[in-house]
C-alpha cells in the first residue's frame, strides 16, 4: 500500500489560531479590520481544510453570521439604541411606562444607530465565523482525541454520544414508516407515545445495551492496578480545580472581589487542576494510537493567529497616532468613512500565513 | 495446549436451564462450527467464553471453562480482551468510533499495547484482512462484507488465542460473507487462531470448518462436520441430499458430494421436477414501469425498474446488500420514496393514497419485524390490527393462528421466537387483507425448519390470491419459496425469469442442489421423484 503520509495539522493548532482570529475581531468594532478578518479565516478554510464531511462547516456559520447581523439589525429598529440626527424613516411608537427608560418601542430610526448597530452585527457574525472556521479546519473529533489521558473516559463518553445521534435519527425515520405501515396516522399524543416515543426508546436501550457489551469485550474498563489512594488524591485535586476555576471566573467578573484575589484564586486552582491531569495522565495504562504530534509548523500556525491579535494591540497602544487608535473602535455620529488601522490590519494579514503554510490535504485521501 | 475447553458446564437462567452437563475441547488453531435450531442456546454457550454470560446476562453458571489454558471463571470480558475476541452478528452496533483504523486500534489503546507495537499490529491485520484500501476511511462509509472484516480486525489486534463469532454472515450477501470466510479461514492458518462460530446458513460455513459441535436442548454432540451434522435437526441442502441418497459422510462440500452424485444423476436421468408452473391469468396485478429512486447526496438505489406481478405469483427479489431490493420493496409500496416512473397495484397507485387506504393494496413487511409491533402481549397486538385495519374482531388472531400453531397470546412480541415474531408481524399486515405482500429479507435468524415452514405459508398465501414478492439474498430459501426470480444490480433489473432457469444460470445464487444435480433445485424435489416421501419436512 503506497498511501502517502498526509502530514495534517494538529487540531490545537487550528483551535488556537481561530480563536486568536476571534480574540482580534473581539478587541475592535473597525468593518474593514471584521471583514479583512472574515476574508482572512474564509482563505485559510478554503486552501487547508480536508475532505470530511464537517469541512463545510464555514459555509454553514457564514449563514449563521449573516443572520445574527440581520438579528442585531431588527432588534435596532424595534428597541432602539444610540441615535443622531439623520433620521432615515419613522415608526409609529408606543410610549414605555417608566421603569422601561432607556428602552423605546418604534419611533425614529437613524442612520448613525443603524451604522453602529450593523457594526456590532458584523462584530459577532465575526466571532461566529471564526469558530465555524475552526469547525471546518479540525472536527471537534478530532480535538477530542488531543485531550489529556486522564480525561479519557470523558471524550470516549462525547464520541460514543457523536456516534449515538445519527442512529437515533435513522432509527426515528425507521419507526415513522413503520408506522405508516401499520395506517397509522393519528396525533394523540398517547398515541405517538406508544407507538413512536416507546420503539425508539426501545431501540436506543438495545442499542447501548449491545455498546456496552461490545466495549467490555474489547476490555474497555479493565481492572488498571493503580492503587486506590492515588485515584482518589487526583480525582479531588481535578474536582477541587475545575470547582475553583468556576469561583475564581466568577469573582473576577463580578466587582465585589478585590482583583488581586480573583486572579490568585484564578492561578491556583488552575495550578490544582493541571497538577490533577498531569498527574493522572501519568497513571493511565492506555496508550494512543498515533497522536497528533504538535510540530513546528503547528506553533506557525498558531503564532500567525497571535499576530493578528498582537496588531489590534499595538494599534490601541500608546505609542500609535491617535487616528489609528480612535480608528479600532469607529464612531458613527457624525458619519464618516472609517480608518484602517494599519498596525492591525497588518496583524491580521499575518494570520493568512496558514494559506502557505499548510499544504491542502483535499484529495489526499481516496 | 488446548484452545477452548468446557469441562462439566453448566448455565441456567432463573429456571430456565439453558446448557446442561457441557464439555468438550476444541485443540488450538480448530475452526469449529457451532450448530443448533434457533433458541437452542447458541448464542449462551458462545457468550460463555468471553465471561459476556453471566456477566452481562445474570444466570448461574457450574464448571470450568479454560482458554488458551487460562481459566474463565471470575474474570469480566474486560479482563479477557487479550484472550478471547468477541464478534457479535452487527457489527456496526459494536463499533465505538468512526474511522476503520482507530476501530481496529481501539482493543490495542485500551490493553495499553505500546504505540509503536500498535501500529505495527493494526497494520498486519489491515493486510491480512483485504483492508488495506479503506483503512482510512469512514465506517459508515463500508460496504456490509468490509464492516464484518473491520469488526473481525478489531477482534484480532489484541492477538487473543481464541475468535468467537456469532453469525457473521447471517446479513451478509453470498459474496460478501465468502470474503469474511475466507478471511477467517486465513486467521485460522496464519495466526493459529482458535475459531468458534455459530453460524444458521449452513451451506455457506460447512465447507471451512475443521470440526462442529451440535447444541440442542442444552446437549453438545461433538465431531466431525459430517458426522455432526448427519445427525443434526438443522443441516445444510448438500447434507440432506446426502442422506437421501445414503451416501457415506455424509459428504459436507459440494465437491465431495458430486464425487457421489453420478449414480443419483443416472436414476434422475428420466425424470423432471414436479413442480407446478402457474401461469398468471387476468390482468396483471402490479404493474411498475421505469420506478427510480434517488436518495439526498446523488445516490440512485433503484433506477429505472419495471416489474409486471399478477396474483399467484411467487417472486424472489435477490440481489447483492445495496443492490436497492428494498428501496424498491418500500417504492412499490408506496410508503418509501420514489423519485420517478409509476406503480399501479390493481389500477390505482398507492402513493397517492392515505396510508390506511395503502395497506390495503400493498403490505410490507420490514426488514426488522419487530418495527410493525407495539404491543405488551400478542393479544394485545392482534386487537390493535384489527382497529387499525377497520376488520371484524378476531381477524387478526384468526389469521395468525392460520400462520402458526403455539404463539401464547399473553406474551411480549419481543420474547418471541424470530420465527413467531416474523409471523405475527405478517399477521398484523394481512389483517388489512393486501392482495400484493411485499417481505424485506424476512428470513435472517430463522433456521431451516423456520425457512421452510415460511416458504410453505407464503406459498399457501400466493395459492389463496395474493402476489408474493420477497427481497432475499438467501439462496436456498429462494430456491425453496420462488416461481420466479428477479435479479437487481445497482438498482437495475439483470435478470428476470422462471426461478429454475434465472437460479440455474447464476454462479453466485445457485443453490447446492442444482450444483450437485443440474436442473434439480431443492432436496424436496429429488425426494418427490424419487418418490421415497419427504426428504425434509416441510411443515414445521
Amino acid at each position: 500500500m503506497t498511501n502517502p503520509v498526509r502530514r495534517t495539522t494538529h487540531p490545537v493548532a487550528w483551535w488556537g489560531w481561530a480563536l486568536f482570529l476571534a480574540t482580534a475581531a473581539g478587541r475592535t468594532g473597525n468593518p474593514w479590520l471584521l471583514l479583512l478578518i472574515i476574508a482572512v479565516a474564509g482563505l485559510v478554510v478554503t486552501w487547508c481544510r480536508g475532505s470530511e464531511p464537517w469541512s463545510g462547516a464555514y459555509r454553514v456559520f457564514l449563514f449563521i453570521g449573516l443572520s445574527a447581523i440581520a438579528v442585531r439589525m431588527a432588534f435596532y429598529v424595534v428597541f432602539g439604541g444610540s441615535d443622531g440626527p439623520t433620521v432615515l424613516f419613522s415608526l409609529p411608537s408606543a410610549t414605555l411606562p417608566a421603569w422601561a427608560a432607556g428602552f423605546r418601542l418604534g419611533g425614529d430610526v437613524t442612520a448613525e444607530g443603524a451604522l453602529a448597530a450593523a457594526y456590532d452585527g458584523l462584530r459577532l457574525a465575526t466571532l461566529l465565523i471564526c469558530v465555524g472556521a475552526a469547525n471546518a479546519l479540525a472536527s471537534p473529533r478530532r480535538l477530542l482525541r488531543s485531550v489529556p489521558a486522564a480525561l479519557y473516559e470523558v471524550s470516549v463518553a462525547v464520541v460514543v454520544a457523536l456516534s449515538v445521534a445519527p442512529q437515533l435519527v435513522e432509527s426515528v425515520g425507521r419507526v415513522r414508516r413503520a408506522r405508516a405501515l401499520r395506517g397509522n396516522t393519528s396525533r394523540s399524543p398517547a398515541n405517538l407515545m406508544r407507538t413512536v416515543v416507546s420503539p425508539i426508546l426501545h431501540d436506543a436501550l438495545d442499542r447501548s445495551l449491545a455498546l456496552a457489551a461490545a466495549m467490555a469485550s474489547r476490555g474497555y474498563g479493565r481492572a488498571t492496578g493503580i492503587p486506590a489512594p492515588a485515584r482518589r488524591a487526583t480525582e479531588a485535586s481535578l474536582l477541587i480545580g475545575l470547582i475553583g476555576l468556576c469561583a475564581g471566573a466568577y469573582a473576577l467578573l463580578g466587582a465585589a472581589t478585590p482583583a488581586p484575589l480573583a486572579w490568585a484564586t484564578v492561578a491556583v486552582s488552575a495550578g490544582i487542576a493541571v497538577f490533577g491531569i498531569a498527574f493522572a495522565s501519568k497513571r493511565v495504562p492506555h496508550t494512543r494510537y498515533r497522536p497528533d504530534r504538535f510540530g513546528a509548523r503547528d506553533w506557525a500556525v498558531v503564532a500567525s493567529g497571535a499576530a493578528a491579535v498582537v496588531g489590534t494591540v499595538l494599534s490601541g497602544a500608546s505609542f500609535a497616532s491617535a487616528v489609528e487608535s480612535a480608528a479600532l473602535w469607529p464612531a458613527t455620529n457624525p458619519l464618516t468613512v472609517p480608518d484602517l488601522p494599519m498596525w492591525a490590519a497588518g496583524g491580521i494579514l499575518l494570520a493568512a500565513a496558514p494559506a502557505l503554510l499548510v499544504p491542502s490535504s483535499r484529495g489526499g485521501t481516496p | 495446549m488446548n484452545g477452548i475447553a468446557f469441562d462439566r458446564v453448566s448455565f441456567a437462567y432463573t429456571g430456565r436451564p439453558v446448557l446442561d452437563d457441557v464439555s468438550f475441547d476444541l485443540p488450538e488453531g480448530e475452526f469449529c462450527l457451532l450448530v443448533g435450531p434457533t433458541g437452542a442456546g447458541k448464542s449462551t454457550l458462545l457468550k460463555t467464553v468471553n465471561g459476556l454470560v453471566p456477566h452481562f446476562t445474570g444466570g448461574t453458571i457450574s464448571g470450568r471453562i479454560t482458554v488458551a489454558g487460562r481459566e474463565v471463571h471470575g474474570s469480566t470480558p474486560a479482563d479477557l480482551a487479550d484472550l478471547v475476541g468477541y464478534v457479535g452478528q452487527e457489527p456496526l452496533a459494536g463499533f465505538v468510533t468512526d474511522e476503520v483504523e482507530r476501530e481496529l486500534a481501539y482493543t490495542a489503546e485500551q490493553l495499553g499495547v505500546d504505540p509503536a507495537a500498535m501500529r505495527k499490529r493494526v497494520t498486519e491485520i489491515v493486510d491480512l484482512l483485504g483492508l488495506a484500501d479503506v483503512r482510512d476511511r469512514d465506517l459508515a462509509a463500508l460496504s456490509s462484507g468490509q464492516r464484518q472484516r473491520v469488526a473481525i480486525g478489531a477482534a484480532l489486534v489484541a492477538g487473543p488465542a481464541a475468535l468467537v463469532l456469532d453469525e457473521p454472515t447471517s446479513a451478509l450477501d453470498p459474496t460478501a460473507a465468502d470474503e469474511v470466510l475466507s478471511a477467517l479461514h486465513r486467521l485460522v492458518h496464519d495466526l493459529g487462531v482458535t475459531v468458534f462460530l455459530a453460524e444458521h446458513r449452513l451451506e455457506r460455513v460447512a465447507q471451512y470448518a475443521d470440526s462442529a459441535l451440535l447444541l440442542n436442548s442444552g446437549k453438545v454432540t461433538a465431531g466431525p462436520v459430517g458426522e455432526v451434522l448427519a445427525v443434526s435437526p438443522v443441516a445444510p441442502p448438500v447434507v440432506d441430499l446426502g442422506r437421501l441418497a445414503g451416501w457415506p459422510g455424509p459428504p459436507v462440500t459440494i465437491r465431495e458430494a458430486r464425487r457421489h452424485a453420478a449414480g443419483l444423476r443416472e436414476t434422475l436421468a428420466g425424470l423432471v421436477p414436479a413442480s407446478v408452473v402457474e401461469t398468471p391469468t387476468g390482468p396483471p396485478l402490479l404493474e411498475a414501469r421505469g420506478v427510480t429512486v434517488d436518495y439526498p447526496g446523488g445516490v440512485r438505489a433503484v433506477n429505472g425498474t419495471d416489474l409486471v406481478a399478477g396474483r399467484g405469483e411467487r417472486i424472489a427479489l435477490m440481489g447483492r446488500n445495496g443492490s436497492g431490493k428494498s428501496s424498491l420493496l418500500w417504492a412499490l409500496q408506496g410508503t418509501g420514496r420514489r423519485s420517478g416512473g409509476t406503480v399501479a397495484i390493481a389500477g390505482t397507485d398507492p402513493a397517492t393514497r392515505k396510508p390506511a387506504e395503502r395497506r390495503t393494496l400493498a403490505g410490507l413487511v420490514p426488514a426488522e419485524p419487530a418495527d410493525l409491533l407495539y404491543a405488551e402481549t400478542v393479544a394485545a397486538e392482534c386487537e390493535g390490527a384489527d382497529r387499525d385495519g377497520r376488520a371484524p374482531n378476531g381477524t387478526c388472531a384468526k389469521i395468525l393462528a392460520d400462520l402458526v400453531e403455539g404463539v401464547a397470546a399473553q406474551a411480549h412480541p419481543r420474547d418471541l421466537s424470530e420465527g413467531q415474531r416474523l409471523a405475527l408481524a405478517l399477521a398484523v399486515t394481512l389483517t388489512a387483507a393486501p392482495p400484493l405482500l411485499l417481505l424485506d429479507e424476512p428470513t435472517r435468524g430463522l433456521d431451516y425448519p423456520g425457512k421452510a415452514a415460511l416458504a410453505n405459508r407464503l406459498g399457501r398465501l400466493a395459492e389463496a390470491g395474493h402476489c408474493v414478492v420477497v427481497s432475499t439474498h438467501d439462496v436456498e430459501f429462494g430456491a425453496d419459496f420462488a416461481s420466479r426470480v428477479v435479479i437487481l444490480s445497482d438498482g437495475e433489473v439483470v435478470a428476470d425469469g422462471p426461478a429454475r432457469q434465472i437460479l440455474s444460470a447464476s454462479p453466485m445464487f445457485s443453490p447446492q442442489v442444482e450444483k450437485v444435480l443440474p436442473g434439480w433445485l431443492t432436496v424436496a424435489e429429488v425426494a418427490a421423484a424419487l418418490g421415497n416421501g419427504t426428504g425434509d419436512d416441510k411443515d414445521d
